[in-house]
Order: C-alpha cells, then sequence, then structure tokens
C-alpha cells in the first residue's frame, strides 16, 4: 500500500535530503549540494550572534533529553583563558536508536560543517568525535571525511581565512553502552574506564580535561548548517511548540518498511506506520517505544499522540531518541522488558549499588515469571527494585531502565499474570533458572 | 613479540592527536591498534601501551579489561556477533544465534577448534531497521536468517 498524501506531505527531508544522492559523502558532491556554504555565512558573523541565533531558533539536543542548544552553548565561560573543547556525542548505543550511524555514513559532511561553526562559536579548537568502536565503516568514512575537509580549507589552521583554527579527531570506543552518558564518554575519551562523573558540575563548565566542554549528539550538530542557512523562523515553522525542526524518526520492528523517516516534529505513529506501509502482514500493533529502551513504552491507544517533546511527556513517555521499536499482538511485552533489563544489567558500570545490584535482581525475577514460577509477589518486587533505582542511581542509565518494566506493569499486567496463573505456556525453560546467578 | 618499529611510530601518531600532556587520551586507540595487531590484548600489548604513554600496567589492564570489544583470549580469524538485543531477538536473531551455536558447536565467547570462528551475542548494533543483524568482523549483515548465517559461516571456513 502506497502511502497517503496526507503522510506524505508529512515527510520532510532536511537532514536526510543528501542520502539519497549518490555519492553526497565526497567533497564535491556535498559542495554542489551546499555543502559548506552555511560554514561561510556563520563565519561572517560573531560567536555571540550564532549562540543568540542558536537560541532563537529553538533547536534541542537530539541524544535524547532535549536540552536547548543554544543555551548549552551559552553556558561556556569566555575569557577564561581556558581551552574550549567540542565532543560529538556519537556512541549510539539506545536499543533501538539507529539514525546517528547512517548520518555520518550518507553525509558525513553536514556533521563536520556542523561542528566547525558550533566550535567557531564556542570558541574551541578541537573537536573530538566518539564515535562507538563497532561503527568501523561510519568511523572510516567520516575519517576521510575530515581530511577531505582538511585539504580544501574547511578544517586546520585560518579556516576560509578568517583567522579561526580548528582540528577534528574522531576517537573510536570499544563497546560499552555506558560511554554515550556524556560525563563517562568524557572519561573514557581522557583514556579511563567509562564511569559516569558527579553533576553539577556540567561538562559545560567542566569538561574534558576539566575545562570548558559542549557536548552534542550528531544529530544536535548535524541540524546546525541547515538552520544557518534556513533560518530560525524556518526551523520553528517546521516543528511545533517547544519542539522546533525535524526529526528523524527511526522505524524498525514489525512494519512493511523499516527505515528512518524524516518528519516535522509532532508526527503521529499512525502517520508513521502510513508512510512506513502499515505493520507486517499478520501483525497489529500492540506496544512501542517512543524513543528507545529508556522510554516508557506505549500502547495502540497512543497512536495518535503527537510525537514532540512535550506531548510524549503528557502521554506518560519521553521523546528520547525517536527511535521508534514496534511490536505486535504476537510479542510479548513481558519477554521484551526482561530481554531489555538483561541489557541494562550487562551494562552497569557497577558504580552505584541500586543499578548494579537492582537489574541483576530484575534479571532473576523477570526468569522466573518468564518460566513459569512467578508469584504475585514478584511483581511488588519488580516495583520495589524500580523505587530504588529511579531517581536514586548515579546516573540515567538506572533510570532508564526502570522504565521497561513500570510501564508494562501498568499497560500490560495482564501479561503478566498469565504466566503467574498459569494461562499462558512459560516462554523459559525451568532449566535455565538451575545455577542462574 | 617485539613490536615493529612502524607498529611504535603508529603508536606516536594516535598520541600527537591528543593536546600536549594528554597522551592518555591515546588508550583506547592503542589498544585497538595492539589488539589487531595480536588478535587480543596480550600481556605484551599492555605493557607496549603503559611504556608509551607512561602508565603502569595494571592502569592499563583496568582500562581494557573494562571494554567489550577488547578480548582477553585469542580469537579466531573472523569475529561473528549476532544481535540479540530485544528487538533484533523478535525479528529472529535469537534463533540465528542460536543455530549458528550448533552448527559451529560454540557458545558465546568461543572459538572454533580450527581457531577460525569465534561466535559471540551482541547488544543492540544500532542497525535496528535491518533487523535481526550479524556482523563479521564488524561488517554487517542484514535481516540474516539461520540459514544465511550458516551460509557465511560455511563461506568463512
Ligand atoms: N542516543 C542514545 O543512544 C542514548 C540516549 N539516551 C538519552 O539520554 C537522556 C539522558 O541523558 P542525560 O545526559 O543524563 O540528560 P540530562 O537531562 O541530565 O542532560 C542533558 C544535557 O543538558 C546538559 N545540562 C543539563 N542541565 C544543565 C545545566 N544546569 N547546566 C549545564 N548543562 C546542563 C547536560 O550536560 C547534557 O548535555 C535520556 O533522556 C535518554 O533518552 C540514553 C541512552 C542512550
Ligand atoms: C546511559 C546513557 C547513555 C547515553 N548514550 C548516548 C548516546 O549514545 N548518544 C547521545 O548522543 N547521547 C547519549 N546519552 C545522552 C548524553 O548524556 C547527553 O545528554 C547528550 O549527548 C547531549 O547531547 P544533546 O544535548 O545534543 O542531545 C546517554 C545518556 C545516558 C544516561
Ligand atoms: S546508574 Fe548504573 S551505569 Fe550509572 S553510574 Fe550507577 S551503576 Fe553505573
Ligand atoms: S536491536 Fe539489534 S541492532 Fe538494534
Amino acid at each position: 500500500m502506497s502511502p497517503s498524501p496526507e503522510a506524505l506531505a508529512k515527510l520532510t527531508p532536511v537532514l536526510t535530503k543528501r542520502w539519497l544522492s549518490p555519492d553526497a559523502w565526497k567533497i564535491d558532491v556535498y559542495e554542489r549540494l551546499d555543502g559548506y556554504a552555511a560554514l561561510r555565512k556563520a563565519m561572517r558573523h560573531h560567536p555571540d550572534e550564532l549562540i543568540a541565533f542558536m537560541k532563537e531558533s529553538g533547536h534541542r539536543g537530539r541524544g535524547g533529553a532535549g536540552f536547548p542548544v543554544g543555551m548549552k552553548w551559552a553556558f561556556i565561560p569566555q575569557n577564561d583563558g581556558k581551552p574550549h573543547y567540542l565532543v560529538v556525542n556519537a556512541d549510539e548505543g539506545e536499543p533501538g536508536t539507529c539514525k546517528d550511524l547512517p548520518l555520518m555514513t550518507n553525509d558525513p559532511h553536514s556533521l563536520i560543517e556542523g561542528i566547525v561553526i558550533a566550535s567557531y562559536a564556542v570558541r574551541a579548537a578541537r573537536a573530538f568525535v566518539y564515535i562507538r568502536g563497532e561503527a568501523v565503516h561510519a568511523a572510516r568514512r567520516l575519517r576521510n571525511a575530515v581530511e577531505e575537509a582538511r585539504a580544501k580549507g574547511y578544517v586546520g589552521e585560518n579556516i576560509l581565512g578568517t583567522g579561526f583554527d580548528l582540528d577534528i579527531v574522531v576517537h573510536s570506543g570499544a563497546g560499552a553502552y555506558i560511554c554515550g552518558e556524556e560525563t563517562a564518554l568524557l572519561d573514557s575519551l581522557e583514556g579511563f574506564r567509562g564511569q559516569p562523573r558527579l553533576r553539577p558540575p556540567f561538562p559545560a563548565t567542566h569538561g574534558l580535561y576539566a575545562s570548558p566542554t559542549v557536548i552534542n549528539n550528531v544529530g544536535s550538530i548535524a541540524s546546525v548548517p541547515h538552520i544557518v542557512l534556513g533560518g530560525a523562523d524556518w526551523w520553528k515553522s517546521l516543528g511545533s511548540e517547544n519542539s522546533a525542526g525535524t526529526m528523524i524518526y527511526s522505524l524498525s520492528g514489525r512494519v512493511k518498511n523499516p527505515g528512518q523517516y524524516e518528519c516535522g516534529m509532532g508526527t503521529t505513529l499512525n502517520e508513521l506506520l502510513d508512510l512506513a506501509g502499515g505493520m507486517a502482514d499478520g501483525h497489529n500493533l500492540k506496544f512501542w517505544t517512543p524513543g528507545g529502551s529508556s522510554t516508557p513504552m506505549l500502547a495502540a491507544e497512543h497512536a495518535d499522540v503527537p510525537l514532540d517533546f512535550d506531548s510524549v511527556a503528557k502521554a506518560g513517555s519521553i521523546l528520547g531518541t525517536t527511535a521508534m521499536m514496534i511490536f505486535s499482538d504476537q510479542d510479548c511485552p513481558v519477554y521484551a522488558s526482561y530481554r531489555w533489563i538483561r541489557f541494562y544489567a550487562h551494562e552497569s558500570c557497577g558504580k552505584c549499588t541500586p543499578c548494579r545490584e537492582g537489574n541483576y535482581w530484575m534479571t532473576r525475577v523477570y526468569r522466573r515469571i518468564l518460566s513459569g514460577q512467578g508469584t504475585h509477589d514478584d511483581l511488588d518486587t519488580l516495583l520495589d527494585a524500580c523505587d530504588n533505582l529511579l531517581g536514586r542511581s548515579f546516573c540515567g542509565l538506572g533510570d532508564g531502565a526502570t522504565s521497561c518494566v513500570t510501564s508494562s506493569l501498568k499497560l500490560f499486567k495482564q501479561d503478566y499474570l498469565d504466566y503467574i496463573e498459569g494461562r499462558r505456556q512459560p516462554l523459559l525453560k525451568a532449566s535455565d533458572l538451575v545455577g542462574a546467578h | 613479540m617485539a613490536y615493529s618499529e612502524e607498529l611504535r611510530e603508529k603508536a606516536r601518531e594516535i598520541m600527537d592527536r591528543y593536546p600536549e600532556g594528554k597522551q592518555r587520551s591515546g588508550l583506547l586507540p592503542m589498544l585497538h591498534l595492539v589488539q589487531s595487531e595480536d588478535g587480543y590484548v596480550t600481556p605484551e600489548g599492555i605493557a607496549f601501551c603503559s611504556e608509551m604513554i607512561g602508565i603502569t600496567k595494571a592502569q592499563v589492564a583496568a582500562v581494557s579489561t573494562f571494554y567489550t570489544m577488547y578480548k582477553r583470549e585469542p580469537t579466531g580469524d573472523f569475529l561473528v556477533s549476532v544481535c540479540t538485543n530485544t528487538l533484533c531477538d523478535v525479528m529472529g536473531g535469537q534463533k540465528v544465534y542460536d543455530e549458528l551455536s550448533e552448527y559451529l558447536g560454540v557458545g558465546h565467547d568461543e572459538t572454533t577448534a580450527d581457531g577460525k570462528i569465534t561466535l559471540e551475542h551482541a547488544e543492540c548494533l544500532a542497525a535496528c531497521d535491518y533487523a535481526p543483524v550479524m556482523t563479521v568482523n564488524y561488517e554487517f549483515y542484514d535481516r540474516v536468517d539461520g540459514d544465511q548465517a550458516v551460509g557465511v559461516a560455511k563461506a568463512l571456513q
């Protein structure tokens, strides 16, 4: 079924507009498609004007928390005599999230152009891209693109004759989800185990090497050249109230055509499903995440919620990274939660007790339930564990882990009871419990 | 193993990317470098990083054991990783993993007797729209099923 005209009208490729142009990752093709025009424009302005402009645009972080980008840049103290850094968070580890790697593969120069503009605005002479280690292909693309940009004078010394110098280093991680948390990322980038630091102070004042540092997600920075060229009002006009611009919605799971659909903020799941050809044959929507595994799951009744920061919060979840994992009546929310909790238990850095122990115990409780040996008390134990995690963990990983548990218990308690009361065949074998630890 | 002057030069290049006095930032890339040379992070590799950066071997080891991608034992020529995080799992990833495991006769983080293939289950690889996903030495295979995965394994052997 082809998408309806209404749904097609929602499709607004901005960050993704070059993805279909052949070889757009090469610098000469990129230049032909408006590439580096925003940099020239930006550098005609004073850095402070650029920061004010970013505030004006209403642009918010695309890494999950939606913090206003211009405000973060403005936090960087000026004339403090310390070096400033820009760090791009390209760790992309949140289950379901798959927008940053294709962006860097298909259009790496948009990220580089954004980095140069952002660094110029916050007076950083060095920028780092911390990219997840497994993404060998995307890192290679990005490194080549940095070299191309250097050869053309967009990166390096005296950029475009303005006297501004910037070096960009692409730094690969080594497979730890927690290194996406910004302070753990900084420790990792400094050559330590990636464990979160206490905030405040925030990286804006005490970041990399204890210097003022802006950390932004790939999407946050790659949007910057588009906003500079299109203007603040244009960017605001694409989204909804308090949620400016477009968003890359990543649809995965039980849909006909999974993939990246870029639309104005405030598009609904129903509209996105329309674009993606509908649910896969024989599947009916049962539950979905609006923004990755750390965002509370929603049900079919929420398919009309406008997917922007405020509306999703009102519906009881978080917009997160707009990583929409879509599950059907053939999938089990209890099992899905179990599998996510196993992930959090594995990725917990071990620094604080609620997260290290809580996820470990919840994994065991889930195993018991799914192997048909759960009790009604187990449900209270799960909620109790979440109580001890939410707001009591050292970083957002612990908080995020509770989302799937509490939301699935709220929306799909019957599914839990079906296992506990023997109406549903166990999904795990009792033998999985023997020696389970 | 004694490392070549060429490798030392590469290690120095890595350290040069970071600001003066912050050469420890080069540790993760340097561990990738010695691992690609030796197949895993060997005691010699740890000693090399410690010497180049000027920190203790214990400090290097403490870092390398934190990260999943650094292997503590020899791995096969090919590292086959199957994503079994929730989304890939329900789309068939766990089945792919199980079939590969049965065919190869090894479990998670184990290597076939001929030293060719190491199998592991991976967490989300940020390619969920292509689920279920498998990688071989970090090159992606999209929407795999058990038969295809076993076919890839056979070809590697
Ligand atoms: N992209 C991905 O793969 C993943 C994304 N996430 C997302 O991460 C989010 C949580 O991230 P956090 O960094 O813990 O969120 P946060 O809300 O604590 O911080 C967001 C950003 O605003 C800055 N900030 C906040 N208050 C500030 C202040 N007073 N002064 C200066 N800067 C300030 C922080 O430094 C940070 O850069 C979750 O909402 C989740 O959706 C989680 C896991 C993975
Ligand atoms: C456990 C955890 C993992 C995270 N992983 C990522 C990530 O992979 N990529 C990302 O951009 N932000 C990630 N974040 C959010 C960052 O801490 C930070 O908020 C973000 O990089 C700021 O960028 P933005 O303001 O441009 O969104 C993670 C947060 C937590 C708590
Ligand atoms: S909440 Fe979890 S990941 Fe975060 S610091 Fe505590 S143990 Fe580490
Ligand atoms: S869940 Fe497998 S790639 Fe994301």
